[in-house]
């Protein structure tokens, strides 16, 4: 049976309702049928017809025009088709004019019926799928994805409303797990290179020489290893957006080639002579503070300014406390039902415990611990014992002796802790910390903790 | 297991009941038996459209079926139609006991051609084998060969072989020797 198209027919006479319905399942299809307007709509809140043959001229109650309106009413996607006894220009053009799909004045020839039956099922087949891939493809790409009611959030996404059709270089910084990499899609895919690829490169992962290659491509034999011409990101992202995360990472030769190929939009492949021009917008993000570094001598100054053309600042989660309900609910409904748990929301003392608490590791950090909790609650219904751990681990500083050091030495010390309590695995305690990988990293050097 | 019944509604050709008896046999594995002629009600003559309605003469054929009827095929040579439709070369109950199959346009003559018995009765047999699928649960298949893809026209009809294809055919089959079935 082609269950997913049911089709309904709507006729005050029986014989038409009964020949109509027979002639249709005979093809398959799910066929329903009704005397009148009012039961057709009874019948459509239960059911979501693809098709209803609706007769223009039934007596009493509701004629075919008012019929569709109703029905149109509980599903605006249903396709009506009036049918009549005699064809007027002037009811032909009230039907379409109110929505009805097609206008048919019967008796028809069934290769008619049988071709526009397809094509309306055709149509609706590939509204159906564009719409699931559509719904894929921008998933978790477009503005209202990103959760927010904070107005200084609201600012940055208009922001990147603004900036998306431009070719500028943007700058995003904050700190780990502030949602860097999603307006950075956000600025991508709202603007008119949202067909085009979007392509990450995470420069922290990477040893220089990786990232050299992985960026520029290499020509065969270049070095050994090099069996053939490869392409690199910024050719892959051509015509798109490349995002270079952790842009404060990379060494001083690669921001001198950065420099070039953000001036002219040129390089070479490793080991090439042609030159290679692309046409990609840059959006660089750092949890460092470049401006700082810029002074140091550790970051170039004329790459500096060259990829700050457009600044974007984000917020930690903590200055941005209103927003954690709403993205808790996200979380707790898109984790829930992607691990197949039926956990439906969040109590509002739970909701409390997730407020007060600061967050370093910001949405990516609440985003790990509502798994956590989603995975060992025992009910449909997130609770403030389900956060009991997070409670315990920062909910009481009122009890803690805090030692008259600078907020540097805290944290130092904090570190070192953590460290010591995981037993040197610096993923557990990077966890433990709430801030992510190459973020302990960058702290343990700059606090100079031999690991 | 009871009976196919078949069974002439008005004036059929001479042969034509022999012709849907041979197609029937080899592929229904029931007693076929005829039922006499019926008249051709006359409730179901539309006056305006000069046809006749394909469901008042099913009813007829519910009437007259007898207790140990599997399934009732009518036969006529007079055209049908549904209020919805200009024509019908059949209908059928989808997985019900009636079905009925107009020969009227699947004479050449009515094409404005000389007679041609053979094409009538290869056109005859496709249309039983279309009809009574229906009443065993198959529904319109996209095998344009197949007895059960849908014909709207007579080029249609011809190009059916007088046959179900093999996947219809295996359903018929499993509809056949399934345990529980009710045939």
């Amino acid at each position: 049976m082609k269950k997913n198209w049911p089709i309904l027919v709507v006729d005050d006479e029986d014989v038409m309702c009964e020949s109509m319905g027979a002639w249709l399942r005979e093809d398959g299809y799910h066929v329903d049928t009704a005397p009148d307007g009012k039961k057709a709509v009874e019948l459509a809140k239960s059911m979501d017809y693809a098709i209803c043959f609706v007769d223009l001229k039934m007596p009493g109650g509701m004629d075919g025009i008012e019929t569709m309106m109703e029905i149109h009413r509980v599903r605006p996607e249903a396709s009506i088709i009036i049918i009549t006894a005699y064809a007027t220009v002037d009811t032909a053009i009230q039907a379409m004019k109110e929505g009805a799909q097609e206008y048919i004045v019967k008796p028809c020839n069934p290769q008619e019926i049988s071709m526009l039956v397809s094509r309306i099922l055709k149509l609706k087949k590939l509204q159906s799928e564009n719409a699931i891939l559509r719904k894929k493809l921008n998933r978790q790409y477009r503005h209202y994805d990103i959760i927010t009611k904070n107005p200084r959030m609201d600012e940055i996404l208009a922001l990147t409303k603004d900036v998306a059709d431009l070719r500028s270089t943007v700058l995003i910084r904050g700190d780990s797990g502030t949602g860097k990499e999603l307006v950075a899609r956000a600025v991508h895919f709202s603007g008119n290179r949202a067909e085009k690829p979007f392509i990450v490169v995470s420069c922290a992962a990477l040893t220089e020489t990786l990232l050299e290659s992985e960026l520029f491509g290499y020509e065969k034999g270049a070095f050994t290893g090099a069996a053939a011409q490869t392409k690199g990101k910024f050719e892959m992202a051509n015509g798109g957006t490349i995002f270079l995360d952790e842009i404060g990472d990379i060494s001083p030769k690669l921001q001198a080639d950065l420099l070039r190929v953000l001036q002219e939009r040129r390089f070479y492949r490793i080991g090439g002579t042609q030159e290679v021009e692309v046409d990609v917008r840059i959006i660089a993000a750092t949890n460092k503070d470049l401006a700082e570094e810029v002074k140091e001598g550790k970051f170039r100054e004329d790459l500096y300014y060259r990829l700050n053309v457009i600044e974007i600042h984000l917020p930690p989660l903590r200055q941005r406390r209103e927003d954690i309900p709403l993205l808790a609910e996200h979380f707790v409904q898109h984790i829930s039902s992607a691990l197949g748990r039926d956990v439906t929301g969040i109590s509002a003392a739970a909701l409390n415990v997730l407020i007060s608490y600061d967050w370093p590791g910001n949405v990516r950090e609440l985003e790990n611990v509502i798994e956590r909790a989603i995975v060992t609650c025992r009910n449909g219904m997130l609770d403030e014992q389900d956060f009991s751990w997070l409670q315990r681990s920062v909910g009481q500083p009122q009890n803690w002796e805090v030692p008259d050091v600078s907020l540097g030495e805290l944290e130092r010390r904090a570190i070192v802790a953590a460290l010591e309590r995981k037993h040197g695995n610096v993923k557990e305690a990077s966890t433990a910390l709430g801030i992510d990988r190459s973020t302990l990293y960058d702290k343990l050097k700059r606090y100079e903790i031999v690991h | 297991m009871n009976g196919l019944y078949l069974v002439a509604i008005g004036k059929v050709p001479a042969q034509a009941l022999d012709w849907v008896e041979n197609a029937t046999a080899e592929w229904f594995p029931l007693p076929i038996r005829r039922l006499p002629p019926l008249p051709i009600p006359e409730s179901a003559f539309d006056a305006k459209r000069g046809q006749y309605q394909s469901v008042e003469i099913m009813k007829m054929l519910a009437q007259h079926a007898p207790n140990d009827a599997d399934r009732v095929l009518g036969i006529t040579d007079v055209d049908l139609a549904i209020p919805m439709l200009s024509f019908l070369f059949g209908q059928a109950q989808f997985d019900g006991p009636i079905a009925v199959v107009s020969l009227c346009r699947l004479h050449q003559e009515f094409y404005g051609l000389p007679p041609e018995e053979s094409l009538l009765r290869e056109r005859t047999a496709k249309e039983v084998l279309h009809e009574l699928g229906h009443t065993f649960g198959l529904v319109h298949c996209s095998e344009p060969t197949c007895a059960m893809s849908l014909a709207t026209h007579i080029e249609l009809v011809d190009a059916k072989a007088e046959q179900y294809c093999a996947r219809c055919g295996m359903q018929l089959v499993q509809r056949f020797t399934s345990k529980e079935a009710t045939v």
